[in-house]
């Protein structure tokens, strides 16, 4: 059974956060009091409306952007408050919804440039690793392609390996895989899993497909709409590496029943609110 | 709720005493400042330039005088109706384009031959053609603006989805309603885009067709204060020049915001 | 081979090119050399045009075959390039750095956007008499043109970047620098090339201005020249010659952007 990672490192606190936005004299409380913890190696997913500030915590933790009160810790050191922020670092690696592949580097340029220009590692040396990782995925020849010639599987694919190959503590995917079919989707899904129980790490992924978030997470954290806060949280206690054929299990489908009651609730909720697609 | 107070406070502070702000105006103090005194140690070539409070006096002279006013009126009906006409005839001749393939095989090639002959060239010709110096102007001020917004609209058509034109005949429109409905709305933003630009072009094209070849106009006085060595009013009649162009490209622009409004929020 | 050959030839769209031209020259010799229109009675008929355009002797003095043409030619081209290889240099540097640091571009924006609606010819007459020599002159206002528009473009470019490519190269831990030579600069490089096309069109029509008001050589002065002198053949050969020029500029900057910007050509098919 996968459970934390080496040295605890990957522990992420989030006390009593709140998000206010003000633009033009509208003020939004997009989130209030939010608390819960995530574990050192825990593969957490996020789901909920539309707009609950899902994205506000991780940009957050990635140091893109401020809360207006709260705490947030990772391994005990306080990286977002008030009156704190911290700059983006490689230990939180963020993976983007649409992707972001520099479209004017090749796959290789693309996955050694995190070590070569935080000056780890040499050049060769970072492109023999990122000929392994690539080679050990089974993404084979595809290292002088420019992105766009490519899938937008193997796309996703390749950025997932960018952001490992530098060895981040936390690894945030803001809804990787939407917008792939459902064929695609599990490939990716196989390979992050396999990816993760190699190599453990905090996962924070936030999607809006339900099958793919209990599949994946070891928990499932379901958010209330504006203002957000932790509706519930679901442990997901089936056995790691996950197969397939899980999906039809009893106990998948229990616990699918359980997200799927609390995450309609909020649904319906945000709907009756007149909440716009953020999205 | 002080927060949210304190939110606001923020931001009202921010407006006025933005850092941005700050610098801009600090910018432009800084420009002043470093003509004078470019001009007061007499920096070799740029000590011909004029001082600042002369370029002033100047210009509040001319704000006085009627010929100046009458100048500007002279160069405003210039512009409006080359300009003008280049619309008329030139959007109505790119959708042609833009809509048949066939019309494009046939006109594109010359179109691209005469594109690239800078309208300047065409002055000896247009004074040769037309009967009057001042439809000559007009004429060149048409072909600054015309070989623009024809490329634009048929880049515009062309932009249109295909989804958009099969959405609309599958929901049973005729011709004469994709025409209209779709590939005219559709390529507005393109036709904005090339009336903007081309807008631009012409009040270059009109300076320089006043300086060489026009009688009465901004580009003439400007140029006329050269010959009478009149350096302070030259640069006021840069600066005229400008602030002109710059009104007919934010009319251009008001106008197209007012046409698509729904490009309004994003 | 044959059979693609009668393919090129019989190609329709290459068919209506030529008739399209073709109806467009016999119109003009309709007017001027048949019907003699009154309009059109001191414009030269394409005949005549191609006639000393192509001669031995031709009595401008200038055709292909004369020295002078391709002097007035190398004045010109070689004005052009100067000022657009200046404007292109200063201009795409300024933008890419307005672009990248707020602070730059606080200072330097307010003082561009005032200087820049001022239409480069009307820089003229201040251009004449401040520089020294006329041909600084006529190669500054050229510059000045291009410049601006390359700024702006340049500007554009870089605005028009993703957001989300600045955030992940900082993730990944670059330096500003670093965002500056893996962001900014490839990011921007499609508007970038947009913008030299554009300023190499604008940057002629400046040059033959200059010119016509200021020059001493090149072809903008000549064709200023012929219609003094009651040349007119001449004129329009020399219209057509700067099309020619102004055509090859642009194609140039194409492919050079073609080059530089190989993942945009290799894009999987939509």
């Amino acid at each position: 059974m996968v459970t934390g990672a080496q040295n605890h490192q990957g522990e992420i606190l989030i006390k009593d956060v709140t998000k206010i936005y003000d633009p033009e004299g509208v003020h939004v409380v997009a989130m209030k009091d939010c608390s819960f913890d995530i574990a050192a190696g825990e593969f957490a997913v996020i789901v909920g409306p539309s707009g609950c500030g899902k994205t506000t915590l991780l940009n957050a933790i990635a140091g893109f952007d401020t809360i207006t009160s709260g705490e947030i810790y990772l391994d005990g050191e306080l990286i977002s408050s008030r009156d704190r922020q911290i700059k983006p670092d490689v230990e939180r690696m963020v993976v983007f919804q649409n992707g972001a592949l520099f479209p004017w580097k090749t796959v290789m340029e693309n996955v050694i440039y995190g070590p070569v220009v935080q000056k780890r590692m040499k050049k060769r040396e970072a492109v023999d690793a990122a000929r392994e990782m690539l080679h050990q995925v089974g993404l084979n020849g595809i290292e002088d392609k420019y992105p766009e010639e490519l899938s937008s599987g193997v796309q996703r694919r390749v950025e997932i390996l960018r952001a490992l190959i530098n060895k981040p503590k936390v690894v945030m995917l803001d809804e990787p895989f939407r917008g792939l079919d459902a064929v695609a989707k599990t490939v990716m899904h196989e390979f992050l899993m396999d990816i993760f129980c190699e190599s453990p790490r905090t996962m924070f992924f936030i999607t809006h497909d339900l099958d793919e978030a209990i599949f994946l997470g070891s928990k499932v954290i379901i958010m209330t709409t504006r203002p957000a806060q932790v509706k519930k949280i679901v442990h997901v206690d089936l056995p790691w590496p996950r197969e397939h054929h899980v999906l039809g299990s009893k106990i998948y489908l229990d616990l699918k029943r359980e997200v799927l009651e609390a995450v309609h609730e909020e649904a319906k909720k945000a709907f009756e609110a007149g909440e716009r697609e953020m999205a | 709720m002080e927060m949210i107070q304190e939110l606001r406070l923020k931001r009202e502070f921010k407006k006025v005493f933005n850092i941005r702000v700050i610098r801009g105006f600090l910018s432009i103090v800084m420009f002043v400042v470093l003509w004078q005194l470019v001009v007061f140690i007499k920096v070799p070539y740029l000590e011909n330039l004029p001082y600042p409070k002369d370029v002033a006096a100047g210009a509040a002279d001319a704000a006085g005088s009627r010929t100046y006013w009458f100048g500007w009126g002279i160069s405003l009906v210039r512009i409006f109706v080359g300009f003008i006409m280049a619309q008329l005839i030139g959007i109505p001749l790119g959708l042609a384009m833009g809509i048949s393939r066939t019309f494009k095989d046939f006109t594109f090639p010359v179109f691209e031959m005469l594109r690239p002959i800078p309208p300047i060239a065409w002055i000896p010709l247009a004074i040769l053609f037309w009967p009057t110096r001042e439809l000559s102007i007009y004429f060149l001020v048409f072909i600054g603006a015309f070989f623009i917004i024809v490329i634009n609209v048929i880049q515009g058509v062309s932009n249109i989805s295909v989804s958009l034109k099969w959405a609309a005949s599958s929901l049973g429109a005729r011709p004469k309603h994709i025409f209209w409905r779709i590939l005219v709305p559709g390529s507005l933003p393109s036709i904005i885009t090339g009336m903007t630009v081309g807008m631009g072009v012409t009040w270059n094209v009109l300076i320089a067709a006043e300086m060489i070849a026009g009688q009465g106009g901004l580009g003439r006085m400007t140029w006329e204060a050269y010959t009478n060595n009149n350096i302070p009013f030259i640069v006021v009649g840069m600066v005229s020049i400008g602030v002109a162009g710059y009104l007919c490209s934010t009319l251009v622009r008001w106008l197209g915001e007012k046409a698509m409004p729904w490009k309004k929020r994003f | 081979m044959i059979s693609r050959f009668k393919a090129r030839v019989t190609d329709p769209q290459l068919l209506r090119a030529l008739i399209g031209i073709l109806v467009f020259v016999s119109l003009w010799y309709l007017f001027t050399a048949v019907l003699n229109l009154p309009r059109f009675r001191l414009i030269p008929n394409p005949v005549a045009v191609l006639k000393d355009w192509f001669s031995l002797t031709p009595a401008s003095g200038r055709s292909i075959f004369t020295k002078v043409y391709y002097l007035d030619i190398a004045y010109s081209v070689g004005r052009t390039l100067t000022a657009f290889a200046a404007a292109t240099i200063l201009g795409v540097s300024l933008g890419l750095l307005m672009g990248w640091s707020r602070t730059f571009y606080d200072f330097t924006f307010p003082v561009v956007e005032t200087l820049r609606p001022m239409p480069p010819l009307s820089w003229i007459p201040l251009a004449i008499l401040i520089l020294p020599g006329v041909e600084i002159a006529v190669v500054y206002i050229t510059f000045i043109a291009a410049f601006f528009a390359t700024v702006l473009n340049t500007l554009l470019g870089v605005f028009s970047i993703d957001k989300n490519y600045f955030l992940a190269a900082r993730c990944l831990g670059s330096k500003p620098k670093d965002v500056f030579v893996n962001v900014i600069v490839p990011g921007s490089l499609p508007f970038i090339f947009t913008g030299l096309q554009i300023g190499m069109g604008i940057s002629w029509m400046s040059l033959v201005a200059g010119e016509i008001i200021a020059g001493k050589q090149g072809l903008g002065y000549a064709i200023y020249e012929g219609y003094f002198l009651y040349q007119f053949e001449h004129v329009i050969s020399y219209m057509f010659t700067l099309g020619i020029l102004g055509y090859m500029s642009s194609a140039g900057i194409r492919a050079a952007g073609r080059k530089l910007m190989a993942w945009e050509s290799r894009r999987r098919g939509a």
